[in-house]
């Protein structure tokens, strides 16, 4: 690095804050009528040089993003082995997540597994139990999907009351992604599915190469509509901490189910009723009868900027409100927004159209001036649902499932801009 | 000359069998012994499991060794480890206790799970019998079996769970969905709206990190780094294989900058300093016996303790069977020592 460059850019950064502070109060440094020095004199980076060509030979965010990280709360779980972060998804705008912030959840570490010591094998009920390798995978016709994977504890915390003061510590279990990778339904179809006689009432049994292995049972009808056996994310491989070389990616459905280091997918003639579908991923209701196989993500959306973590900090006037959702059932077809903590609402603007199963950004371009806001959003999906909110879901389930919170999120947005995590009568 | 013809046909069909229709030929045929090697689900009526027992008592004193580090000597779980025992008919209350007995609806399941994770950090390494008496020790904890029970293959399915009734099948389509699907309101959607609980208030949010303006204008100097002995600079490469064979350790011992007594004590700058002495942790007497007699963590009695943890220091709480490769311990060493200096 060239301390020539490093250090105005520091003086600018100070600089930069300064501005501001003095932007909350309502000013600018521009009408204070004195010249912008960031203009008017020489700056290093103006006149000497950069980095050369391959300095960094994998790019990494500059140094003055480096707070855009995952990040995770101790208190949750008893080790980071088997524990979870999350997505900085308050810093992030569009929809795609760079896989070096997307959030990771293991249950006995991120292994190590070159590719040259992959295998998947398909067995059970098939005319022709397989092995194949990763070269195998990439010899198959490939597809490239946009989905969304959400951890179904996301927002778990949030239950018996506002707990955690940020949007990445509340709805920051999701990423989402590009995938490439084989369906697999031709796996599937390449071992044949004639044993298995009528698969109306089969199962895939999907498990992992690492100590926990994960083992899902999901239904036939899911394994050959659109599940995905991927390697590739965002166009590059998989990273270790995504099950790198091979994960499965179960499109609308709990992220615990998107197995990675995939090693083996067994054709059954019922589920398993393995660990991790019966002691979790189970959703307690008041009456402590417990709802299994709750596999759908319903829809769900949250105002990432402003939120605690991204507090207004350039003073009244126009405002770009943002944020994210998503809907394991389909499309999203609107997203409202309220400022009053849910008396009106008015129609935000989408980034784009929404695709299946995938974020979609929405913006309200609006006007803040000092305001006190109790800031909501709220989505619907193309089959007409609309986010619940945290009342109603109380209501129907009680506030002990831990999983599947797809709430209508409040913030108290202050005069002074900064935002707080908050519950509304 | 047609024999030949024959014959030369038929290794062609042996070579390249006959695809299936709408099928790439990729992959080869799976082995039965690579099946049975991967396929080891038990399902809830018993099948999968194979011939085998293990009773009660047996099972407390392997889970002793195994288990009890995380989950407990009466599966009551340590700090944040899973309850395994208890809470029954907690299920309806405001905190309800989900362990193996008040919640799990089939025996199945702990088997299968037991066998193919546990223990953590050395999955797969008991034998059929030891997951049978752990099993069976699982259910004496939670009052399912008596003291004198064993369990087998043959009595498996006998054995009834607690809340085997207690689970339904997702019923949101018709609870929820049918509500929920309906035009929203926009306007005069309620008379007032109030705060009724602040995040703040709990205050359990992680800290951001530093202050970032103070981050950002603090001199950058080389010099103030640590000052690094080369003599004493152990080989990287061994530091990096002791880092990994150390995940085994993970699970109870945290090391380096904010290391925090856990299950077992924080291993920042272990090496020669006193046996027993890391501030905080609270130790076996063998341990507090060792620093009262002023020992210390050497090289020798290092590897000693690594290589066969409940010999070198009898009475250990440490459930760790130990490292069987010199190399391993040697690496796990120079791993420590890598967090050695001033903390």
């Amino acid at each position: 690095m060239d301390d020539a460059i490093k250090a105005p850019s520091r003086r600018a950064f100070l600089r930069g804050s300064a501005a501001s502070v003095v932007g909350v109060a309502g000013a600018s440094a521009a009408a204070a009528g004195q010249p912008d020095p960031l203009i008017t004199e020489l700056q290093d980076w103006a006149t000497g040089l950069g980095d050369g060509v391959d300095a960094t030979p994998y790019g990494l965010p500059i140094e003055y993003e480096k707070d855009v990280v995952r990040r995770n709360v101790e208190w949750l779980t008893a080790d980071t082995i088997s524990s979870i972060n999350f997505t900085p998804i308050h810093a992030l705008d569009g929809t795609i997540t760079p896989q070096g912030c997307a959030f990771e959840r293991h249950h006995s570490g991120a292994i190590e597994l070159r590719k040259e010591d992959y295998r998947l094998m398909i067995n059970g009920l098939v005319d022709r139990p397989l092995v194949f390798t990763y070269a195998d995978l990439e010899r198959f016709p490939r597809e490239n999907h946009v989905y969304f994977c959400e951890c179904a504890a996301n927002t778990g915390m949030e239950w018996a009351g506002a707990q955690l003061n940020g949007v990445q510590f509340t709805h920051g279990m999701i990423h989402n992604m590009e995938y490439s990778g084989v369906p697999l339904r031709m796996l599937l179809e390449e071992a044949g599915l004639d044993t298995a006689g009528d698969l109306a009432d089969k199962w895939v049994f999907v498990e992992g190469a690492d100590a926990s292995s994960n083992g899902r049972s999901i239904p036939m009808e899911k394994a050959l509509d659109d599940v995905l056996v991927a390697f590739k994310a965002n166009g590059e491989a998989l990273r270790k901490e995504h099950g790198y070389p091979v994960r499965l990616v179960v499109p609308g459905w709990e992220g615990n189910m998107w197995v990675k280091w995939l090693r083996r997918v067994e054709v059954m003639d019922g589920p398993v009723e393995s660990r991790e579908e019966t002691s979790k991923y189970t959703d307690v209701l008041e009456d402590g009868t417990a709802r299994k196989w709750t596999w759908v993500m319903d829809a769900k959306s949250v105002i990432t900027s402003p939120s605690p973590q991204s507090p207004i900090t350039h003073g009244h006037g126009p405002l770009v409100i943002t944020g994210l959702a998503w809907s394991g059932h389909g499309k999203i077809t609107r997203v409202d927004i309220s400022k009053d903590g849910g008396i009106t609402w008015e129609t935000a603007r989408l980034g784009k159209q929404g695709d299946t199963k995938a974020l979609t950004r929405f913006y309200l371009d609006t006007q803040w001036n000092g305001e006190d806001w109790l800031l909501q959003a709220r989505a619907m999906d193309e089959t007409g649902y609309v986010q619940p909110t945290k009342a109603q879901l109380r209501e129907m389930r009680g506030e002990n499932s831990i999983y599947h919170n797809n709430c209508i999120q409040t913030w108290h947005v202050t005069p002074n801009g900064e935002a707080e995590n908050v519950e509304v009568s | 000359m047609s024999k030949c013809l024959k014959v030369s046909v038929a290794a062609l069909v042996i070579a390249t069998p006959a695809l299936a229709e709408g099928t790439f030929g990729l992959g080869r045929e799976a082995l039965p012994e690579e099946i049975a090697a991967w396929d080891v689900d038990i399902r809830p009526d018993g099948q999968g499991l194979p011939e085998g027992r293990g009773d009660v008592w047996t099972g407390e004193e392997v889970f002793a060794e195994q288990c009890a580090a995380c989950h407990g000597d009466f599966a009551e779980g340590v700090d944040n480890w899973p309850v395994l025992a208890g809470g029954f008919d907690t299920l309806g209350d405001k905190d309800p206790v989900k362990t193996v007995g008040s919640y799990w609806p089939h025996l199945s399941t702990v088997w299968d799970y037991v066998h193919r994770s546990m223990p953590f950090g050395a999955a797969q390494t008991l034998t059929d019998d030891e997951v049978y008496a752990i099993t069976a020790y699982i259910l004496y904890s939670n009052d399912l079996v008596d003291e004198d029970f064993e369990l087998s293959h043959e009595n498996f399915a006998d054995v009834e769970m607690y809340n085997s009734d207690g689970f339904i099948v997702d019923d949101r389509a018709e609870t929820e969905y049918s509500i929920w699907r309906a035009e929203p309101c926009m306007e005069n959607c309620k008379d007032d709206v109030e705060i009724t609980m602040r995040a703040s208030v709990l205050d359990v949010t992680p800290d951001e990190g530093g202050d970032e303006e103070e981050a950002a204008a603090e001199p950058e100097t080389p010099a103030q780094a640590a000052p690094i002995e080369v003599a004493a600079a152990p080989d990287p490469a061994l530091v990096a294989e002791g880092e990994r064979v150390f995940r085994q350790c993970k699970s109870c011992h945290q090391i380096g900058e904010g290391a925090r007594n856990r299950t077992g004590p924080q291993l920042t700058g272990i090496m020669d300093s006193g046996i027993g002495a890391v501030e905080g942790f609270r130790y076996s007497k063998v341990f507090t016996d060792a620093a009262e007699a002023g020992h210390v963590w050497d090289e020798a009695t290092m590897t000693e303790f690594l290589a066969r943890p409940r010999d070198a220091m009898k009475g250990t709480r440490m459930s760790f069977n130990g490292l069987r490769d010199e190399d391993d311990i040697a690496a796990v060493i120079a791993y420590l020592r890598s967090f050695d200096g001033p903390s």
